[in-house]
């Protein structure tokens, strides 16, 4: 299994992450790699096996519902790049 | 070649819970932008979820109303994508496996009754809000609604006009409000709607390409995005062009479908189980529970109506749309003792005008149902004539008085004493020689004439079947 | 002072020999002195001279715990309100975290000192150290060596006497492998064990805190505080945490261990495999019986780990977006710009490799031949346990199949890097508790002996590995230059 570059820019799109024009071709190479290294997961048969999404066998625990939180917007903006009138401040988004 | 219009409604109904869904912060509308948005909400780095007992009670509820398939098992998985009102970059919803599934609804469309199909109903978060205004080209990011529980309810696609799918969408309107489990409010946002439109010839069995009307937050923009939307696509593909299966939003303002940018590009949700949180299991007890709690559910209640009350399908349709409607009603019924038909006139003739001048629904009427009662006891005991009453309505409107003190305070109260009446009587056929000799030579239209006088000298205050009878005897000789 | 262990640190701490002031003091100046090994992201020196002052408060009015006092330090990646929690990225660099992490909370409660944050391969995705923003840690036996990784600084900085004790979490062997390199104790938990609120994820269903100690006691005192329940989190085990140091003496007379035959293959060198199974000739001299077991699933945790581990990290990693907190690069043209920049200048290569290929594992059309099947491989690894831990009460082996290897010998193939944990990775597939204890030296450098239990067995792997210690001082030995 081998990634083309364009695969490449293209995940990397879906995961809006930038990366370097001349590191694509490396993170092409390494990418492949890495899916050979998880190629011997194919020759498993795994039709009657049921997936494990959680080491333990445990059920959703629920909460009661109460508000707990109180506001804290101060505090958490302080750590904000870019606020105004208590808004997180983004490039204009378009619908 | 005649077409036929395919819709299905993806509907977001806002759980009403005091807290969000996976977090402590709170739900109430309307807060200071961002003050309700707490850790969890905002995706800080290293929180968790923590599942919200009331969402999952609610959603059984709706299941169980619905006479759904609920699931022993159920998986919240993450559904990803980037936008700035979505902090995690990850929206928590339920994919594979809902916590409702196959259900079904009758909605009323022109007389006949039609089945829609529920495919399922799962519990999600829902997103923040973006603003646009204001920030030099900026948009602002509220998180306030981020975590809010929403249950989004997924018909089949077995609507065929924009006449059923607002049908539809009252209907679970209807009863969402009746379950309690969500206010309802499209204004606020707590009920809103996608809805899937496609069109194909008629007869044709595949279904056509479709596209997803987005947000659609009130009753009459249904309907008019679904009609624009299918003249839309008949006239693409009349013309040779195709329908693209793309997402839009419907444009009020301009009574317009529009391309939704941002979505535009091949999105790839990349869905998978949230590892943060565990597989919910809904117990047979705890469906049992949510079947307890259920009330008379609207359809049943209609029913009732018709057989109870005896009034009609119409009649029986506004009076149990709303849950505060019907019991209002009720109440009026069982505080006043009087005939059920005065008590039905009156509760969707005068008292539903009212609210509807002032836009009001029924929790909000200035007159709570023990007063509304206080005064129909006062027209069936024959205290008031109907005329009275609509001014002691009024003056219940605008006071916290009762009844009886409006009408003692004012002097309301029906004349009943037959001498005073006789004596009125006597003096307008007196002062009216004229008229008499008419109606005595056959004009019968002349008796309206009488009548009239002798209501205004009483003030309105006598009754008018006395008065009629009394007249025609009098007038007799 | 420096060479005590926390159980003997307390005591001179009660008795009034020292106070913790003193300590933390002697620590600072310890951590400038050898700041060469950048073990340390944040030292919070004035914060952990105020909460060694609390500290001499609580003992002199008696109310002092195990750990009350003790200078502490703990990996960058357990928040800690306001102070710089960086998880090791350029991404977080500017972050002050706004809230405690629970774990944070536990040992504030316990009165312990925290002397400041610890080095990490970036967002925990490492096993050298060499992927920190902030440099790689040295490693104290041997500086042209790695530390192992992630937990890199936290082993460096115990080893090195540095902090008492330290935290560290393990998704793949992150607190295991670094442990061995350097030396000391490490134990990963049973998942579900200390709670991760505030544990900057990064494979949710992988990770778990634990102790990094220079002996097993300090461990199972620390574990004690980290242990329990938390509501904050779904994936808490509410179940009651037992008293980790009363069972430490145990005989091991009948104790049966299991050696995984897949443990002692050709990976493992030869000196290597001589140490663990000295070690294991040690355990049938406490009475302890040894058999052979096959988990022949155990290969596959590699590929399988390097799917799950990446697509539930390219999740949790989404949040980084420049718009919050964090990394937000300059001018952004756009909404797609201001994402695409941030998060790749705020994210090193090893962190976008894994977004990557976990995004391209979970994207349609590969979700089943990935995502899914390693999810299935996952249960037959679990199962492989199942059994074989059904027959023994605990299992042994090598930590990693060398000891720790040069810094850069590795960073040019992230694969050759990624094998290096061939024997730690199964573990957190399972969600097992395991920990890593000194055994031996090959090349002058130290080399740990992995214990695996059950479920819950934290108790019984503590004791095991305590009664080693008590026959064995390779947990004494200290760096050449930092005695």
């Amino acid at each position: 299994m081998a990634l083309t570059t364009e695969e490449v820019n293209k995940i990397a799109y879906l995961a809006r992450l930038g990366i370097d024009e001349q590191d694509v071709d490396s993170y092409a190479k390494e990418l492949s790699g890495i899916l050979n290294l998880v190629e011997q997961m194919s020759s498993v048969n795994t039709e009657q096996v049921t997936p494990m999404a959680h080491p333990m066998d445990q059920v959703q625990r629920l909460r009661v519902d109460e508000v707990t939180e109180g506001d804290q917007r101060a505090l958490f903006q302080a750590q904000a790049p870019d606020v105004e009138a208590g808004l997180y401040l983004v490039p204009k988004v378009i619908d | 070649m005649e077409w036929e219009t395919v819709i299905g409604l993806e509907i977001h109904a806002q759980l009403a819970t005091k807290s969000k869904i996976f977090s402590g912060a709170s739900t109430a509308y309307g807060a200071e932008p961002n003050t309700q948005a707490c850790a969890v909400d905002l995706g800080l780095p290293g929180v968790l979820p923590v599942l919200n007992e009331q969402a999952v009670h609610l959603a059984l509820r709706f299941g169980v109303a619905i006479g759904a398939e609920i699931a022993p098992y159920s998986v919240f998985s993450r559904k990803n994508y980037f936008y700035p009102d979505l902090p995690k970059g990850y929206q928590i919803s339920q994919f594979e496996l809902p916590i409702v599934g196959q259900g079904v609804l009758d909605i009323e469309v022109e007389g006949e009754t039609k089945r829609i199909g529920v495919t399922r109903a799962h519990l999600e978060e829902d997103a923040g809000k973006s603003l646009h205004e204001d920030f030099q080209g900026l948009s602002g990011i509220d998180l306030n609604r981020a975590g809010t529980p929403l249950l989004e309810i997924v018909s089949e696609p077995d609507m065929r006009s924009a006449k059923e799918a607002v049908a539809y969408m009252k209907k679970i309107h209807t009863l969402v409000r009746y379950l309690g489990i969500c206010d309802g409010n499209m204004q606020e946002g707590s009920f809103r709607c996608d809805a899937n439109v496609s069109v194909r010839p008629k007869g044709q069995a595949e279904f056509g390409t479709r596209a997803e009307v987005k947000n659609l937050n009130s009753f009459r923009f249904v309907e008019k995005a679904i009609n624009y939307e299918v003249e839309r696509q008949i006239d693409r593909i009349e013309s040779g062009l195709s329908v693209v299966q793309e997402t839009r939003l419907y444009d009020s303002d301009l009574d317009e479908t529009r391309s939704m940018r941002s979505k535009e590009e091949a999105n790839d949700y990349r869905y998978f189980p949230d590892p943060d949180l565990l597989p919910v299991v809904i117990t047979e007890a705890l469906i049992e529970q949510a079947r307890g709690e259920l009330p008379e559910l609207p359809d049943a209640k209609k029913l009732r109506f018709k057989e109870q009350y005896g009034v009609d399908e119409e009649t029986a349709v506004l009076l149990t749309h709303s849950k505060d409607t019907a019991d209002y009603y009720e109440a009026v019924i069982s505080a006043s003792g009087c005939e059920v038909k005065l008590c039905t006139n009156w509760v969707t003739g005068h008292l539903a005008g009212a609210l509807n001048k002032d836009g009001l629904d029924i929790t909000q009427s200035p007159i709570g149902h023990a007063r509304f009662a206080g005064l129909l006891a006062r027209i069936a005991d024959n205290t008031i004539s109907g005329k009275i009453a609509k001014q002691v309505f009024e003056a219940l409107w605008h006071s916290d008085q009762t009844a009886d003190e409006i009408i003692d305070q004012k002097g309301l109260k029906q004349i009943t004493d037959t001498g005073a009446i006789e004596a009125i009587i006597d003096e307008v056929i007196a002062n009216n020689a004229g008229q008499v000799e008419q109606y005595l030579s056959g004009k019968d239209k002349v008796f309206g004439f009488f009548v009239g006088q002798v209501m205004k000298l009483t003030q309105g205050k006598a009754n008018p079947g006395e008065v009629n009878a009394m007249l025609k005897e009098k007038l007799k000789r | 002072m420096h060479n005590q262990t926390i159980a003997e640190l307390a005591k001179g701490l009660q008795a009034g020999e020292f106070s913790s002031q003193e300590l933390t003091t002697a620590h600072l100046a310890r951590i400038k002195q050898h700041s060469g090994l950048n073990c340390f992201i944040t030292v919070t020196e004035v914060e952990a001279l105020a909460q060694a002052k609390i500290a001499d408060q609580l003992i002199s009015d008696g109310k002092a715990g195990p750990l009350t006092g003790i200078p502490l330090a703990h990996k960058d990646i357990f928040c800690t309100q306001g102070i710089k929690t960086s998880c090791g990225s350029k991404m977080l660099d500017n972050f002050q975290a706004p809230y405690n992490a629970t774990v944070i909370e536990r040992f504030n409660q316990a009165g312990a000192v925290t002397l400041g944050k610890l080095n990490m391969d970036e967002f925990a995705m490492g096993s050298s150290n060499e992927t920190s923003f902030f440099g790689p840690v040295k490693n104290p036996w041997d500086h042209s060596a790695v530390p192992g990784g992630s937990s890199g600084g936290s082993a460096c900085a115990v080893a090195a006497r540095l902090a008492v004790g330290a935290t560290g979490t393990d998704t793949g062997g992150s607190i295991r492998q670094p442990a061995a390199f350097c030396g000391i104790t490490g134990l990963k938990p049973t998942y579900g064990r200390v709670s991760r609120y505030g544990m900057i994820a990064f494979a949710s269903s992988l990770d778990q805190g634990g102790p990094m100690t220079r002996t097993v006691e300090d461990a199972a005192l620390m574990l004690q505080t980290m242990a329990g329940f938390d509501s904050r989190d779904s994936t808490s085990v509410d179940k009651p945490v037992p008293d980790y140091s009363t069972g430490l003496n145990d005989s091991l007379a009948g104790l049966k261990i299991g050696l995984p035959k897949e443990f002692f293959g050709d990976n493992l060198n030869t000196q290597m495999a001589q140490v663990v199974e000295e070690a294991i000739a040690e355990y049938t001299r406490l009475g302890a019986e040894v058999v052979e077991v096959s988990m022949p699933n155990i290969n596959l945790s590699i590929p399988a780990y390097y799917i799950i581990a990446p697509a539930e990290c390219s999740a949790n990693l989404s949040r980084f977006d420049g718009v919050r907190y964090g990394h937000r690069c300059e001018a952004p043209e756009d909404l797609n710009d201001l994402y695409i920049r941030s998060r790749g200048e705020g994210f090193g290569s090893e962190v976008k490799r894994r977004i990557l290929i976990g995004t391209y594992a979970l994207s349609t059309g590969y979700y089943d031949a990935y995502y899914l099947q390693a999810q299935k491989i996952r249960r037959l690894i679990s199962d492989d346990f199942k059994k074989v831990l059904s027959e023994v009460d605990v299992l042994m082996g090598p930590v990693t199949p060398t000891p720790a290897f040069g810094l850069g010998e590795k960073t040019g193939d992230p694969i050759e890097m990624y094998l290096s944990d061939m024997y730690t990775i199964a573990v957190n597939l399972a969600g097992l508790p395991a920990l890593s204890i000194p055994a031996g030296f090959v090349d002058q450098k130290p080399v740990g002996l992995q214990i695996i239990g059950n479920y819950f067995d934290e108790a019984r792997l503590l004791n095991v590995a305590h009664r080693f210690q008590q026959e064995t001082d390779w947990h004494q030995q200290a760096p050449a230059g930092i005695e």
